[in-house]
């Protein structure tokens, strides 16, 4: 068989995995679990947009992946940036690709994410799921890599002025429910978030009127219409750390100073680690 | 909770609402149980033909739950199964204030009768997983000890909340009594008939746009097995039952083979609009809500208890599918061979293409 009969052969192969990709769909075949994961359709549709994104428009490097465990539950601690949660979604993508064992990354998300119609199914069919207690300690105890910015709100909708300033990490619940369950806590550093939709004002009315934590104005949005929606392309870096056990601390986990304490720690962990990556890269948006 | 290895079975039970499908499927399974001599179905209603055929054992006692107080002292009743809980009013038997009617006050009523009835020592109630309610900010998977966030909106649920209230009130009052809690998913299976299995038999099944929730199902079967094994032996609690397994509205839409209508959210003034659209007059805010948020629970607890498994939602979903395939818009069997034309017409253009070039 020479060369270009085998690479016809690929795309024969191709069109028969996407027809039978599409049949299963339509006739309902698939798995989702308890909390709504489709893993079919998050490898298959979900991701590939994604990759494209991270890897020809923001450039991704990433580094620390060996930080993560190869099985077996860790808690994902990253910081959170860009007016838009764009780096939950590519940090899932990333780890994804890059870990060994091509683990999803389960994001703990708002109650406003789930309260919006379509974006609460794309995110549950993603991994999603509400940021609470039970179901971080679940899928904890279900042994799966789940993923958190302990900043929420504060975190993405914060002044550009800010930019890679960690905000506050409110009650540390992830901290608790990590300790809850001996699941180690991997702090991530996100770098170049910041910089794609930099907000440069918040329209405080008009946020109420919409329900919203806050209403951005960035250099193009709202003044290019939907084309301010593209994300301004920088460079991005993502670095995991070295984990932090909480094995043997079960016991303390409603006890305010220890999960403090922890929350802390890894906040320090994170806000170091940005202030080394940012420190490094010469300009936002080259390389 | 087993209080002891080998409970001797009740000799005699009492079944309220033998004149719908579980009430008369309970007690016809009970009265063929040969460890129970006496079983007394307690019904105002006359039970459709279709059903009185199963309650040839059954000693039928037309009455209201209002009357039950002398029924179940009279009779020395020793168990107590309480089925006649409506999930959905129904126009031709007064609506919604006559479902709240035989709900709550019924249940009262039922409660006020067993604390007096001196023989009785166990009490199965039917609850339904709707007592978790439905918000935005729920867990994902609710387990016994959950409790709902906010009072919800709808009737049923509201209902579940008042009966498992008054049910936890005698169980203070009556601690000798075994008394046991089942949170029922919604039933589904081959035979059963409720307004989730005629709604997923409509060719045009609408959704709320926007919205996939996700949803369990119960086989019948199963909730029979149940039931029935809360009967003759003991296991004191509340438990819910539900097949293992998730299916997504839109994924079991398209494995009845059924084309899916979306519908926009309303706002909660035009709630009551959307659940009439979505072809039910008899469906209200509860089943919006099931159709908003979903409900999924965790099963761990009846398994552990019940040394019993409920076949997967999904299972339980296909037998429904299997029984009703008729009405199919789409089958899997079109689509696969749709699949194999699609595959064959581009295998055939690239082979000409190739020859060409």
């Amino acid at each position: 068989m020479n060369a270009v009969e085998e690479q016809e052969d690929i795309w024969d192969r191709r069109i028969a995995s996407a027809l039978s990709f599409l049949r299963r769909r339509l006739s309902g075949q698939y798995e989702i679990d308890e909390f709504g994961f489709d893993a079919e359709l998050t490898d298959r549709v979900f991701y590939p947009v994604l990759r494209a994104l991270y890897r020809d428009w923001f450039r991704t490097e990433v580094s620390g992946v060996g930080n993560l465990p190869l099985s077996g539950p860790a808690l994902v601690v990253g910081n959170h940036s860009g007016t838009v949660a764009l780096d939950a979604l590519v940090l899932s993508a990333v780890l994804h690709d890059h870990h060994p064992a091509r683990r999803h990354l389960r994001l703990l998300g708002a109650d406003l994410v789930f309260r919006m119609p379509i974006v609460s199914e794309l995110a549950r069919k993603s991994g999603g799921t509400v940021a609470c207690n039970p179901d971080a300690e679940r899928l904890m105890h279900n042994g799966e890599l789940v993923g958190v910015f302990p900043e929420g709100f504060k975190g993405v909708g914060k002044h550009y002025s800010q930019r890679y300033q960690l905000q506050r990490f409110g009650r540390g619940g992830f901290v608790a429910a990590a300790l809850r369950t001996g699941t180690p806590i991997v702090p991530v550093a996100i770098v170049g978030a910041e910089e794609t939709y930099p907000m440069l004002a918040d329209i405080k009315p008009l946020a109420r009127l919409l329900k919203l934590p806050y209403f951005p104005v960035t250099p193009t949005f709202p003044w290019l219409g939907p084309l301010g929606m593209v994300p301004l392309p920088s460079k991005w870096l993502i670095q995991f750390c070295p984990p932090v056990s909480t094995t043997g601390l079960a016991d303390s986990a409603d006890d305010p100073l220890v999960v403090f304490d922890l929350a802390d720690q890894v906040r320090e962990i994170i806000q170091h680690t940005l202030d080394r990556l940012v420190a490094g890269r010469a300009d936002p948006f080259a390389g | 909770m087993t209080t002891e290895p080998a409970p001797q079975a009740p000799r005699v039970v009492v079944v309220t609402g033998i004149s719908r499908y579980l009430g008369a499927h309970v007690a016809s399974r009970l009265s063929a149980d040969p460890r129970i001599p006496r079983v007394i179905g307690l019904d105002p209603a006359e039970p459709p033909a279709e059903l009185a055929g199963l309650l040839g054992g059954v000693e039928r006692v037309r009455a209201d739950v209002a009357s039950a107080g002398e029924v179940i002292a009279d009779l020395d009743a020793e168990s107590v199964v309480h089925l006649a809980v409506v999930s959905a009013p129904d126009r031709h038997r007064g609506g919604r204030p006559a479902m709240k009617e035989q709900n709550v006050i019924g249940t009262m009523q039922l409660l006020a009768a067993c604390q007096r009835a001196p023989r009785l020592r166990k009490l199965v109630v039917r609850s339904s997983t709707a007592a978790y309610g439905a918000s935005f900010r729920d867990p994902a998977v609710f387990t016994e000890d959950t409790a709902p966030r906010e009072t919800p909106r709808g009737g049923f649920a509201r209902d579940i909340l008042d009966i498992e209230g008054y049910v936890r009130g005698f169980c203070r009052r009556r601690p000798d009594v075994v008394a046991t809690v089942l949170r029922l998913a919604p039933l589904i299976g081959s035979t059963a008939d409720t307004t989730l299995t005629r709604y997923f038999a409509q060719p045009v099944v609408p959704t709320v746009l926007g919205r996939d929730p996700r949803l369990q199902f119960v086989h019948v079967d199963d909730a029979l097995e149940v039931l029935h094994r809360s009967v003759v032996e003991d296991h004191a609690g509340t438990y819910n039952v539900a097949g293992a397994g998730v299916l997504a509205l839109s994924q079991a839409i398209r494995r009845a083979g059924r084309v899916a209508l979306p519908i926009l959210e309303p706002g909660l003034s035009g709630a009551a609009n959307v659940a009439r659209a979505l072809g039910f007059p008899r469906y209200g805010l509860d089943q919006l809500d099931l159709f908003v948020h979903g409900r999924v629970v965790d099963t761990t607890n009846l398994i552990k208890e019940y040394g019993f498994t409920p076949r997967p939602t999904a299972v339980a979903f296909d037998d429904f599918v299997r029984v009703n395939a008729g009405g199919e818009v789409i089958s899997g069997l079109h689509l696969a061979i749709a699949e194999q034309v699609i595959l064959d017409g581009i295998r055939r253009v690239r082979a000409a293409a190739r020859e060409q070039g």
